[in-house]
C-alpha cells in the first residue's frame, strides 16, 4: 500500500514560470484586456527609454496601436536606442525573468525584468502569434529580424524566424506584437500613460498613432540628457538575510573581510574588522564556508551596527526646472510650481522625491484634484488608493494651501498634483508595480515636498483671488454710498442728496488708493 | 433723566457731524476709537480695575476692509438715536439687530448678517461716545436671579425679594434705575451656577445666614455686575463669589472684581475691587476630600490656564498663582456640585458657613 504522501508525490511537479504566469496574469498587470494593452506599451516604452539612457542619446520613440478587430490590436514600438546584439534578442524578448536590471542597484525604469517577455507570452497566449523584433546596433551592422515565441514548459525562446534585412535606421529596436486587448480613453489609458511619460521625460520625443489613426506628437523641450544614474553596491541596512546568504555564495572575495569591504557600500577595513570581531568570525574565513548560524549572526550584527547612509549620487532626478517645463508643455494651467527634495534613505536604499502642482487654466474645476504618480520616470496609473503617495496627499492639510478638502480625502479644485520618486529600488507593493509601499521615510518626504509646493500655491491663490475680491469690493462702494448718506442724514439732520454727491466725488478721488491698497487694519 | 437722554442723542449726532466734516473737507471719512483688545488693556494697580489704554484705531470708509463696518457703525448709531433715544424707548440687542438687518439695494449684502456683528458695533459706539449701553437704551437678556432680605423699587413697583418663592427676583438687564428700599443682610453670595442657587434657596440658606443670593448662568451679565457693585458701594455689603474650581471660574471672578477685556471701557461702573473669592479652591479639594471628583484637564484647559495666569491682574497674585499651579499638579478641575458627594446639603450646612466663619477667602 502506498502512503498518502507517496500518492500525493505523483501529482507534485515543478510549475514552469510560464505556466505560473498563465494562471496568475493579474499579479503582473494583465488581468483585463484594457490593462494588457497598457502594460505592453508601458513595458516596451520603458525599455526603449532605458536603452536610450544607456546610450546617452535623446530618445525618439514611435508608438503605433492599430485595431485589427474589436478585441485584437497590433502594437508597434520603435526607438533610436543602441539596439540589441543578435545573441541576446531571443533571451530578452522570449524568456521570462531574463534581464540585467534585477541583479544590480541602479535607478532604472523596469526593475524586475519580468517586463516585455510577459507581453510576448500574453500575445502568444491570446492570439497564437509570434512577436516580431527588428534590432540594429550600428550603421555598418546588419539589422536582425526575429520572430519569437516562448516555450511555456521550459521558459526557453522558440525562434520562428531569424533573418537579416535592410532597415533605414542607423540603430535602434522595433517590436511588433498582436494581442487581445481593448482600447479606451480616460485616466488609465495608453493615451494618459504617454502624456504623463512625456511630462516626466522632457528630453524625449514621442510620436503616437492611436487606434483612431490620429497622430499625436509629444515634442522634447530640452536637449539635456538626465544625469546618468550610477550603480551602487547594496547598503548593509537594506540587505535581507536571504540576499546576504546568496551574496556570500556568489562573491568573488576570498575572505569574509574582503567580502564586507567590496560587496557592500560604506564598509571600510576597520569597520569590517569590528563587525567580524563582534560576530566571532575569523577575518580570513572563506565567505562560502560560513555556517548558517554565522551568517545569521553576521546579518544581525550588520543591522545593529551604525553605518553611514549610502551615497545618493546614484539618483537621477528630473530637476524642478525641467519638471516644470514638462508640466507646461502637456498641461494648460495658470500657475505651476515644482520642487526637488534632497535625497534621503529608507532601509538603506537612497531615494529622492520631486513634486509639482499645476493650478487653474484648463484644468477641470469639478471633483477631486488629479494625482499623477511616478516612480523612476514611469507613470503609475493603477492602485492609487493603495499607494503611500496618496496617503501623503490625503494627510496633508490642503485648506491652508487654498484647495478645498473634506476630512482626510484627496483635495478638490482646479489642480493637478504630481509626485515623482527616484530610487535605486522603488518599494512597490506588488509585481504590477503600481503602488509605492508605506515606508514612513517616504511618506514624510512626500509630505514635505507637497508642503513646499503648497506654500507657493497658497500665496499665488491669495494674491490672485484676493485681487479679484478687492475689485468686487471696490465696485460695492457705489452701492454703499447712498446707504451711508441716508444714515448720516438721519443722524445729523443734513440733506441726504448733498452728502451723497460729495461722497461720490470723494470716491473718484480715493479710487486709485483703493485699487492699490490691500486692506490692512490701520493703527 | 431727560437731560441724560439728550446727552446720549447729542453724542451720537456729534459722531455723525464729525464724519460730515471729513466729507466736507474732501477727506476720507474716519472714525477714531480706542482699541478693545488685550494689547490695549492696562491693569490699574491703584484702582484695581482694567482700563483701556491710549491706543486707537481708525475706521475709514474708503477702504475695502473697513467700508462695511463703517457703514454699520453709522447706520446703527442713527437707529439708536432716531428709534430709541429720541423716542425714549428701549430695545434689546436682538431687536437692534433686526432693525439694522436689511439688504443693500443692488447687492446680496446685508448691513448686518448676524447679531454678533451688531452687538460688536454697539460696544464700539460705547467706546466712541463714552456712553454705556444702558445710556444708549439697549438692553440684554435677563440672565440672573436674586433672593434675600432686600426690598427694592423697580419702575414704581416695590418688590420684597424675600417673598418670591423658588425663582427669586428676575434681575433686569439694566439695574441702574433700581432703588434699594430696605436691606437686611450681612453679605451677598454671588454664584455662577443657577443649580447651586436653587439648592441654597431650597435649604433656606439666605434666611438662616441672613444674606442675599445672586446668580447668573455662566459669564456675569452687566446688569448683575452693576447690581453687585451698587450693593457693595451703596449698601457696603461684602460680595463673595462662588465658582467652579477651574480656570473659567477664576476668570469669572476676575471679571466681577477687576473688569473684562471686552468691557474695559465700562470698568468704572461695573467692577468690585474688594469682592472675595469663596471657592471652590484647590485647597478645598484637599480639605473636603474631593480628589476623586476631579475632572481631567484637557488641552484647552491647560492653554487657558497658561493664558489667564499671565494676565497682569493675576500675575502678581501669589495665592492665585498657587491655585493655578495646583490645578496643573492635580491635572484636574472640580465643579461646585461635586460637594454633593458629601451630602446633598453639605454645601449649605457645612461648606459655606465654615468658609465664611473662617474668612477662608482668596483675594
Amino acid at each position: 500500500m502506498t502512503t498518502i504522501a507517496e500518492e500525493l508525490a505523483k501529482h507534485q511537479k515543478v510549475i514552469s514560470i510560464s505556466e505560473f504566469f498563465t494562471r496568475n496574469r493579474h499579479l503582473l498587470g494583465f488581468d483585463n484586456p484594457a490593462r494588457a494593452l497598457l502594460m505592453t506599451v508601458k513595458e516596451a516604452v520603458d525599455n526603449s527609454l532605458d536603452a536610450c539612457a544607456e546610450m546617452k542619446t535623446l530618445p525618439e520613440i514611435i508608438i503605433q496601436i492599430s485595431e485589427l478587430s474589436e478585441s485584437r490590436y497590433k502594437i508597434v514600438v520603435e526607438d533610436n536606442g543602441p539596439g540589441i546584439v543578435k545573441e541576446q534578442i531571443p533571451n530578452i524578448f522570449a524568456k521570462l525573468l531574463y534581464g540585467s536590471k534585477f541583479h544590480r542597484l541602479r535607478q532604472s525604469r523596469g526593475q524586475q525584468g519580468i517586463g516585455i517577455s510577459a507581453s510576448v507570452l500574453y500575445s502568444q497566449l491570446t492570439t497564437g502569434k509570434s512577436t516580431k523584433i527588428i534590432s540594429k546596433i550600428g550603421t555598418k551592422k546588419p539589422a536582425h529580424h526575429f520572430e519569437l515565441k516562448i516555450n511555456t514548459k521550459t521558459n526557453e525562446p522558440e525562434i520562428e524566424k531569424d533573418e537579416i534585412l535592410d532597415w533605414e535606421k542607423s540603430n535602434g529596436t522595433r517590436i511588433e506584437l498582436e494581442l487581445e486587448a481593448k482600447y479606451q480613453k480616460g485616466k488609465q489609458s495608453v493615451d494618459e500613460y504617454i502624456k504623463q511619460t512625456a511630462i516626466v521625460n522632457p528630453h524625449a520625443a514621442f510620436i503616437y498613432t492611436n487606434p483612431e489613426k490620429e497622430k499625436i506628437e509629444f515634442p522634447r523641450v530640452t536637449n539635456k540628457l538626465p544625469i546618468e544614474a550610477k550603480e551602487i553596491k547594496p547598503h548593509p541596512h537594506g540587505t535581507e538575510l536571504g540576499t546576504l546568504m546568496s551574496m556570500l555564495q556568489d562573491t568573488r572575495a576570498r575572505t569574509i573581510q574582503q567580502f564586507l569591504q567590496t560587496d557592500f557600500c560604506r564598509i571600510g577595513a576597520s569597520l569590517a574588522k569590528n563587525i567580524l570581531k563582534e560576530c566571532n568570525i575569523i577575518e580570513k574565513t572563506n565567505p562560502k564556508n560560513l555556517t548558517n548560524e554565522q551568517a545569521e549572526l553576521l546579518f544581525k550584527t550588520l543591522q545593529a551596527t551604525k553605518i553611514i547612509a549610502p551615497p545618493t549620487d546614484c539618483l537621477s532626478p528630473i530637476g524642478a526646472d525641467l519638471l516644470e517645463k514638462g508640466l507646461k508643455k502637456e498641461i494648460n494651467a495658470d500657475f505651476y510650481v515644482t520642487t526637488t527634495r534632497t535625497p534621503t534613505v529608507y532601509r538603506g536604499m537612497p531615494f529622492q522625491i520631486e513634486a509639482g502642482i499645476a493650478y487653474g487654466g484648463e484644468i477641470d474645476k469639478e471633483g477631486a484634484v488629479r494625482v499623477m504618480r511616478f516612480a523612476n520616470r514611469v507613470p503609475l496609473l493603477y492602485q492609487q488608493g493603495a499607494c503611500s503617495i496618496t496617503e501623503s496627499i490625503t494627510e496633508t492639510n490642503w485648506k491652508q494651501y487654498g484647495l478645498q478638502q473634506s476630512g482626510n480625502n484627496i483635495p478638490t479644485g482646479p489642480a493637478i498634483i504630481l509626485i515623482h520618486i527616484s530610487s535605486v529600488w522603488v518599494p512597490f507593493t506588488s509585481e504590477a508595480k503600481e503602488a509605492i509601499a508605506h515606508y514612513p521615510e517616504i511618506i514624510k518626504e512626500v509630505k514635505l515636498a507637497l508642503q513646499e509646493c503648497g506654500r507657493k500655491l497658497a500665496s499665488y491663490i491669495r494674491k490672485n483671488v484676493k485681487a479679484k475680491e478687492n475689485k468686487d469690493k471696490i465696485n460695492l462702494f457705489e452701492k454703499y454710498i447712498p446707504e451711508l448718506a441716508n444714515s448720516l442724514a438721519n443722524l445729523t439732520d443734513d440733506k441726504k442728496e448733498i452728502i451723497q454727491d460729495k461722497l461720490k466725488k470723494l470716491l473718484k478721488k480715493e479710487l486709485p488708493t483703493l485699487e492699490a491698497e490691500n486692506g490692512a487694519e490701520k493703527e | 433723566m431727560a437731560q441724560k437722554k439728550n446727552k446720549s442723542s447729542e453724542e451720537l449726532k456729534n459722531l455723525g457731524l464729525k464724519v460730515i466734516k471729513d466729507i466736507d473737507k474732501n477727506k476720507n471719512p474716519t472714525i477714531t476709537m480706542p482699541i478693545r483688545a488685550l494689547s490695549n488693556i492696562l491693569f490699574n494697580e491703584k484702582t484695581k480695575t482694567l482700563e483701556l489704554g491710549n491706543k486707537t484705531s481708525n475706521r475709514v470708509f474708503f477702504n475695502v476692509a473697513h467700508a462695511k463696518k463703517f457703514l454699520q457703525t453709522i447706520e446703527i448709531a442713527s437707529i439708536l438715536k432716531k428709534e430709541l433715544l429720541d423716542t425714549g424707548k428701549h430695545e434689546h440687542l436682538r431687536g437692534v439687530f433686526y432693525i439694522a438687518k436689511r439688504t443693500v439695494p443692488g447687492t446680496d449684502i446685508n448691513i448686518v448678517d448676524d447679531q454678533t456683528e451688531s452687538d460688536k458695533i454697539i460696544e464700539d459706539l460705547e467706546v466712541i461716545t463714552g456712553l454705556s449701553r444702558e445710556e444708549l437704551h439697549v438692553s440684554a437678556n435677563k440672565m440672573g436671579s436674586l433672593i434675600g432680605n432686600l426690598i427694592l423699587e423697580d419702575s414704581g413697583d416695590t418688590i420684597d425679594c424675600s417673598k418670591l418663592g423658588r425663582g427669586g427676583y428676575s434681575v433686569p438687564s439694566i439695574t441702574d434705575e433700581l432703588t434699594f428700599k430696605k436691606v437686611n443682610a450681612k453679605y451677598v453670595l454671588y454664584m455662577e451656577k443657577a443649580a447651586i442657587f436653587e439648592r441654597l434657596n431650597e435649604d433656606k440658606f439666605w434666611q438662616k445666614n441672613n444674606c442675599i443670593l445672586v446668580t447668573s448662568q455662566g459669564q456675569t451679565t452687566r446688569g448683575i455686575r452693576r447690581l453687585l457693585q451698587r450693593l457693595s458701594e451703596e449698601e457696603k455689603l461684602p460680595i463673595y463669589v462662588l465658582c467652579d474650581g477651574d480656570i473659567y471660574g477664576a476668570y469669572i471672578y476676575s471679571v466681577v472684581k477687576y473688569g473684562s477685556i471686552a468691557l474695559a471701557h465700562a470698568s468704572e461702573r461695573l467692577t468690585i475691587p474688594n469682592c472675595k473669592y469663596i471657592g471652590i479652591t484647590m485647597d478645598d479639594v484637599v480639605k473636603y476630600d474631593l480628589k476623586k471628583q476631579l475632572i481631567k484637564l484637557d488641552e484647552k484647559d491647560l492653554a487657558r490656564i497658561k493664558q489667564v495666569s499671565q494676565y497682569d491682574w493675576f500675575k502678581s497674585n501669589k495665592d492665585w498663582q498657587k491655585q493655578f499651579k495646583m490645578m496643573k499638579e492635580f491635572n484636574g478641575k472640580v465643579e461646585i456640585q461635586s460637594l454633593a458627594t458629601r451630602g446633598v446639603s453639605f454645601i449649605s450646612e457645612k461648606y459655606l458657613p465654615e468658609k465664611i466663619k473662617n474668612k477662608d477667602f482668596l483675594e
